[in-house]
């Protein structure tokens, strides 16, 4: 069936694909945002512990999203996997490194005889949970903005700066996307602690710290949309592959593609009402909507800087080394395998929703966690 | 195009790769074994509803999961490190390496990652039943995620189901299955995975050694020796089978590996295999440092023919006769497959040249050329060749190879003598009395260890100077970055996963002096 496809229908079918995939880790990072409010949040060991234990059942599948996001990429654009990761190394090394230490550190806080305190696993799940987020948003930035590489005859990655991607957070463009992310992934965070956790005291800390939050997401958010409906882009003509720079490109790409506008209203208006509702009315569904409009608002995003001929990846070193889901797929062969392969995705999904309500239809707390065998 | 690389450069990216591959190995085969042996522990639960098999099966899976969340953080560095530190080789043949890791995610890692939770946290949650599955499907996704990188390797030692495409200067896929499966895939999949459950297997029967030495749980320990013993002794004959395969399999395409781990330099009908050996300083070639001649060797005579191709009196090509070429039995010398790289770089080149100025049915003609079934086959198989300067670099470290080779041989067969006295002491219902054996346990657990990481320097160490066989040398793969960034990050990974492991061990040690819990202790939230 994926056979019949157009090689261009088939990177897009894998653009849309690897965006979903980036989309979700966005939402899942509610474990990130929730790693950076365990000290504001819990007023005593007790508290931290169900924090942690909450946020503890679901890291993995913010991890293993993230792994898989790298694999689809590797598979389906390799060229941003050599020229991305062998370029931009050390914000890539930054993001991976504190992911490094987050994995042990649910497993090993509470253990006895744990060599480094339980503080100190507090605090990796702290750093993991601000880095994480804040770089993560930031090095997305450089897909709108560029990024500092060029590339040789035999696709060799060059990079134009000794900082290798550190120099991105000096655009405050990507910064805001940035921070965007971060004080999002709180939200979310905060947002999950009240729909999980049955203690009115964690409730009603979290809906406070909920508006403290709200406010500097909507600032950077705002002002990171609103500068890239003003902003040029990078364009390629489809024909000849050469990049050209085209004042309002992104603007042009939300009327060029309405469904994908709708679906970035529709995920922006899901996030706002998630979180006013929860605001305004309590309630402890706001999560879902939240959640669903940031997986929404994230993919619509992501497909902004790819279709409609436009780059994706933007070299301001060397403009016509820029990637484009054209020139950085794999082969048409490679594209049809993992096409097949996309069709387990579904099927994946419905296992991971059906053990997620299996485990979360009864809140955690405390009387829980002194009864069950595995704790964190 | 590899002008200006560093040779430092090169080895600092190699050694970073090692530093984080070793350690992630620490973990990984601990999680492949156990999480069978605890999924077979449960069902023994299940079956029989006796809870003394829940208290165990509660005990190994808290191990399990101290040892799984290291393995995580050590793993996804290797991911990405692709990436990072080898992107030339990330582009080269993303097309074909990239697909088994999205394989791995989409297929084993969620499966692995979902069914944990479950497995930890269901306890009280869900069905007997249900849980069960979880506990298999995690032990499942585990090893299915092993499969998956295991075929990425193995496709690197021997490259297959690809042709070379000239206008995106890289590797390009055409038969996915014959990537799968690929007997140097297939074999090396089951090598790894059945050697993994004997490492976990030594595991399980040392720790309840020290059980039983103390005098605490007997019946606990017993009981977890017995299925350690069966499930260790199956698993160590089959990983010797399918460490045969991957001889053979290395004999017939990676001959130069073959004859460095047997220390073999002249190649010879009917040769023998060289059983223990140790190395002198004197190099057998003055020229060239990694050529090492043995001090003692114990040699059996026609064994080495046998066992790579099945023919007492077949000829064994030796590192000389790679080097040298051998008219007689049709191996070209290394300076002819330099001479076929070279022209196969060179078309490349006019093709690159033909395309940019603009000359089309040149360029077309070149292309054609370069793909024809006889070019790929009879030049650009020796592509990587075209790189290499020197005809000694082809020669991988032959004593590390012999070593790393016979370390895990000799050790294999140990743990066959092993299993088959923990087995024996079992059947007898002895095994708690023999004090001797049961320290001797204890001490086998490294061994396991040193065993299973023996096996990797042999598979990757012994197919250098290629990161993929023939085709690409691991000089050329390396991102273009400097030294000192590479030492940075070497550094960082080597303080950071040497507190972990530290730590690691720590708790493991004190859950094992823990030992298993009585069902409805408190927890000490």
């Amino acid at each position: 069936m994926f056979e019949s496809l157009s090689l261009l229908s088939l990177q897009q079918y894998w653009w849309l694909i690897v965006s979903l995939l980036g989309a979700l880790f966005v939402f899942l990072m509610f474990v990130q945002g929730g790693e950076t409010l365990l000290f504001s949040i819990a007023k005593n060991d007790n508290q931290k512990s169900l924090l942690v234990n909450t946020l503890g059942r679901k890291w993995e599948f913010t991890f293993t999203t993230l792994v898989t996001f790298g694999g689809a990429f590797f598979a389906s654009f390799p060229l941003f996997y050599a020229t991305s990761f062998g370029g931009a190394y050390w914000v890539w090394f930054a993001i991976l490194i504190s992911f490094v230490i987050q994995a042990v550190s649910y497993e090993f806080r509470k253990k006895p005889a744990n060599f480094l305190g339980a503080k100190t696993y507090e605090i990796f799940l702290f750093i993991n949970g601000l880095l994480g987020p804040l770089l993560v948003g930031t090095a997305v930035g450089t897909f709108f903005n560029g990024a500092m590489f060029s590339l040789d005859d035999m696709k060799h990655v060059t990079w134009g700066t000794p900082f290798r991607g550190l120099e991105a957070v000096l655009t405050f463009h990507n910064l805001a996307l940035g921070l965007a992310v971060l004080f999002l992934s709180r939200v979310l965070g905060l947002l999950y602690f009240m729909n999980s956790i049955d203690s009115d005291v964690i409730y009603e800390r979290s809906k406070k710290h909920l508006l403290y939050n709200t406010v500097p997401f909507l600032v950077f958010f705002l002002y990171f949309v609103i500068a890239l409906l003003f902003k040029d882009g990078f364009a390629y003509n489809p024909e000849t592959g050469i990049i050209a720079v085209e004042s309002y490109k992104y603007l042009h790409n939300l009327l060029a593609i309405p469904l994908n506008t709708i679906m970035l209203l529709v995920g922006v208006v899901g996030v706002l009402w998630g979180i006013g509702t929860t605001l305004l009315k309590g309630g402890t569904k706001g999560i879902w909507f939240a959640g669903g409009g940031t997986v929404l608002t994230v993919w619509a995003l992501l497909i902004l800087a790819a279709f409609n001929n436009t780059s994706f990846y933007p070299s301001i070193f060397d403009m016509q080394s820029s990637l484009t889901i054209e020139n950085a797929s794999s082969s048409r062969f490679t594209l049809v395998a993992m096409s097949y392969v996309s069709l387990f995705v579904p099927f994946v999904l419905g296992y991971i929703w059906y053990a997620w309500k299996a485990m979360n239809n009864k809140k955690i707390s405390t009387e829980e966690l002194e009864q069950e065998h595995h704790v964190y | 195009m590899l002008e200006g690389i560093d040779v430092s450069l090169v080895d600092w990216s190699r050694a970073q790769f090692a530093l984080t591959a070793m350690y992630h190995w620490i973990f990984v085969p601990l999680t492949l074994g156990l999480g069978i042996l605890v999924a077979i522990m449960e069902t023994l639960y299940v079956k029989t509803g006796n809870p003394e098999w829940k208290r165990i099966t509660k005990f190994w899976m808290t191990l399990f999961g101290i040892n799984f969340a290291i393995g995580v953080a050590t793993g996804i560095i290797l991911e990405f490190e692709f990436g990072t530190n080898w992107s030339n080789y990330s582009w080269f043949v993303g097309d074909i390496f990239g697909a088994p890791l999205a394989i791995e995610g989409i297929l084993a890692f969620f499966m692995e990652s979902t069914f944990i939770a479950i497995m930890f946290f269901g306890w009280n949650k869900v069905s007997k039943g249900f849980h069960l599955t979880a506990t298999w499907l995690t032990a499942i996704g585990a090893n299915l995620s092993a499969l998956w990188i295991l075929v990425a390797n193995g496709w690197m030692q021997k490259p297959v189901g690809m042709v070379f495409n000239p206008e995106t200067a890289r590797m390009e896929m055409v038969n996915f299955w014959e990537v799968l499966f690929s007997p140097m895939a297939v074999h090396k999949f089951l090598h790894t995975t059945s050697s993994s459950f004997v490492l976990a297997a030594i595991f399980v029967i040392g720790v309840s050694a020290w059980f039983i030495l103390k005098g605490r749980d007997v019946v606990f320990a017993r009981k977890s020796i017995v299925i350690g013993a069966v499930f260790g002794f199956l698993s160590i004959i089959y990983t010797i089978f399918t460490g045969d395969s991957s001889a053979r399999d290395i004999a017939h395409h990676q001959p130069m590996k073959f004859a460095a781990f047997e220390g073999l330099y002249n190649g010879s009908e009917g040769a023998g295999l060289v059983a223990l050996g140790l190395f002198s300083e004197n190099s057998t070639d003055p020229g060239n440092e990694n050529l090492k001649d043995f001090a003692v060797k114990i040699e059996i005579p026609n064994i080495l023919s046998y066992m790579a191709f099945l023919n007492w009196n077949a000829f064994v090509p030796g590192i000389n006769d790679l080097i040298n070429g051998n008219e007689k039995y049709g191996i070209l010398s290394a300076t002819e497959k330099i001479a076929r790289g070279k022209l196969a770089i060179e078309k490349l080149k006019a093709f690159k040249e033909a395309k940019k100025t603009g000359q089309i049915a040149l360029a077309d003609s070149l292309k054609t050329e370069i793909m024809s079934p006889d070019f790929q086959k009879n030049y650009f198989s020796y592509f990587g060749y075209g790189y290499i300067a020197d005809t000694d670099t082809l020669v991988p470290s032959v004593a590390l190879s012999f070593y790393s080779f016979h370390i895990m041989v000799v050790l294999g067969l140990y743990f066959v003598f092993f299993f088959l006295m923990a087995l024996f002491y079992t059947i007898k219902g002895k095994i708690h009395k023999k004090k001797t054996f049961l320290r001797i346990a204890i001490w086998t657990i490294p061994l396991a260890y040193l065993a299973s990481q023996a096996g990797w320097v042999l598979a990757e160490v012994g197919r250098q100077p290629w990161v993929i066989q023939d085709l690409m040398p691991t000089f050329a793969a390396v991102t273009k970055i400097s030294v000192g960034a590479v030492q940075v990050t070497f550094w960082l990974f080597a303080i950071i996963f040497t507190t972990l492991l530290i730590a690691e061990i720590k708790i493991m040690m004190r859950q094992i002096k823990i030992g298993p819990k009585t069902e409805g202790e408190p927890n000490h939230v």
